[in-house]
């Protein structure tokens, strides 16, 4: 047992490949040198590593974001805002009729705490579960070292605006962010500020293409502008989406450069919707009822607008919200 | 080291992308082009491509001067093409309610201080503080997206700019 920050966590001694295993409930994790095991009372279920550890990272860098969060089609938690469930098979109709499925309902500290440590304990020396695939090394093999520098990342979360005085700062050199292996072309000026005396603290702009163009993370939307709950929350994506997203309330996507295709699947059952092709200045809501999952071609700026009211999720279950932002 | 080349859309350049259903309407997506929008708009008309209750974003095609405007909460233009220059100015008097929703036009340039101007290109982001007034002007066809809430002149026609089929 370890205690992290008040909460307990239950771990026990790490196995012949030096990974520690963990368990929360009725739940049990372990990992191998390729594999992480899970069990629950009514089944099993396992998963590649890489996976696995990039989509425990979303989960525990978002704080369980808004909605479900599926690792895969079988293990995923929903955010609950304050408690969190984390199930096996809860969304999968074949799981749900062969009644194999299982679900807890656990405080947010408590499951932020064991997989805090889950991640920390399995992510080895060489390996960024927020990289893009050509920036990292592996997440396989027995335990060497960790990564805790890359690992305890979180998202930026602006109070007004990055850039402003006592708010999230721009990204430079200097501050250890580079311009992106695949953003080299973008450009760097910044706009021309000319600010009257006094007025230093609301007369403010920024490059937000070049602010993107040095993001050191993948698919990690963070907050750069605040209009009461309306949320800018722009993210470099590269590769594959590693959670599959089921959305509590509607989300927007607004493509900057290049292109990503979303599959979007039936929010509790998995089966496939549609296919939304986006290309730079595509503009498209995921409606409150679907689970999506990105493919990103070249790393692209893609702008996620969120309405962060916690009021929605009970809007949508009482019929005060419809599942889609427009009817037409 | 392969050599990447970013791509983005502008009004003269931009390839849509689009909805290939498989059991869904693809009106329950809302799907268009900020540039397509912007093509067919008249200058500084507020245009609504995203909508989450009351908040929007709007497309704005920024061509000549604009009016002036006071905002009762904060906004952010971003230009996702062209230059647009905002002037802005705080107002010797409050000219709108700060529980309001949504920019409003001003009859002429308001009474006030000046303070200051943003000359924003491409990609660039730029705080309407709330309270204040503001005016932008583009010398050449631009495109402005506002982070914003539903105001008097947000402008919805979903159906003329959307996916239906």
């Amino acid at each position: 047992m370890t205690d992290v920050t008040d909460v307990t966590v239950l771990s026990g001694e790490a196995n012949e490949h030096g990974y520690k295993p963990f368990s929360i409930g009725e739940f049990n994790f372990s990992r191998d040198e390729h594999f992480v095991h899970v069990t629950w009372p009514s089944g099993t279920h396992v998963t590649a590593a890489e996976p696995f550890l990039k989509a425990l990272m979303r989960d525990v860098a978002w704080n369980f974001f808004y909605g479900t969060v599926n690792f895969d089609a079988v293990l995923g938690t929903t955010n609950h805002y304050g408690n969190v469930d984390l199930f096996a098979g809860r969304f999968n109709e074949a799981y749900r009729k062969a009644e194999l499925d299982h679900m807890e309902n656990f405080p947010h500290d408590e499951i932020k705490a064991t997989f805090t440590a889950m991640l920390s304990d399995w992510t080895n020396a060489t390996f960024d579960p927020f990289a893009a695939p050509m920036e990292t090394g592996s997440a396989y093999g027995a335990k060497s070292g960790n990564n805790d520098a890359a690992v305890t990342r979180t998202r930026v979360t602006a109070k007004r605006m990055v850039g402003m005085p006592d708010d999230e700062p721009l990204r430079t050199d200097e501050s250890g962010y580079p311009v992106n292996r695949a953003f080299h072309d973008v450009d760097q000026s910044q706009p021309v500020v000319e600010v009257e005396p006094g007025y230093e603290n609301e007369v403010s702009a920024y490059n937000f293409f070049a602010y993107l163009s040095r993001s050191d993370v993948t698919w990690n939307p963070s907050v750069v502008s605040v209009c009461k709950d309306s949320l800018y929350c722009p993210t470099t994506e590269e590769f594959i989406l590693p959670i599959i997203h089921g959305n509590d309330r509607v989300e927007w996507f607004i493509q900057l450069s290049d292109e990503i295709i979303w599959e979007v699947e039936d929010l509790k059952t998995g089966t496939p919707r549609a296919k939304v092709v986006m290309k730079a200045g595509d503009c498209a809501s995921m409606p409150a009822d679907i689970r999506h999952r990105g493919y990103s071609p070249k790393r692209s700026m893609l702008l996620v607008w969120e309405n962060n009211s916690p009021a929605i999720p009970d809007m949508i279950a009482r019929g005060e919200a419809s599942v889609v932002p427009v009817k037409f | 080291m392969a050599e990447y080349q970013t791509v983005y859309g502008s009004l003269d350049n931009f390839t849509k992308g689009g909805v290939e259903v498989i059991n869904d309407d693809p009106k329950n997506y809302v799907f268009s082009n900020m540039f397509d929008v912007a093509s067919r708009s008249k200058p500084w008309e507020k245009v609504a491509i995203g909508k989450n209750l009351e908040y929007v974003v709007e497309c704005i095609r920024a061509e000549g001067v604009s009016e002036w405007r006071v905002t009762p909460h904060d906004e952010f233009a971003l230009v996702v093409d062209g230059e647009v220059v905002i002037d802005l100015i705080d107002p010797s008097s409050p000219l709108v309610d700060p529980d309001a929703s949504g920019s409003r036009a001003l009859a002429g340039e308001p009474e006030g201080k000046k303070m200051g101007r943003v000359t924003a290109g491409h990609g660039h982001m730029t705080l309407l503080p709330a309270g204040r007034c503001y005016r932008m002007s583009a010398s050449s066809p631009s495109v402005v997206l506002l982070q914003t809430i539903h105001g008097p002149d947000t402008i919805e026609r979903w159906a003329e700019i959307c996916q239906k089929y």
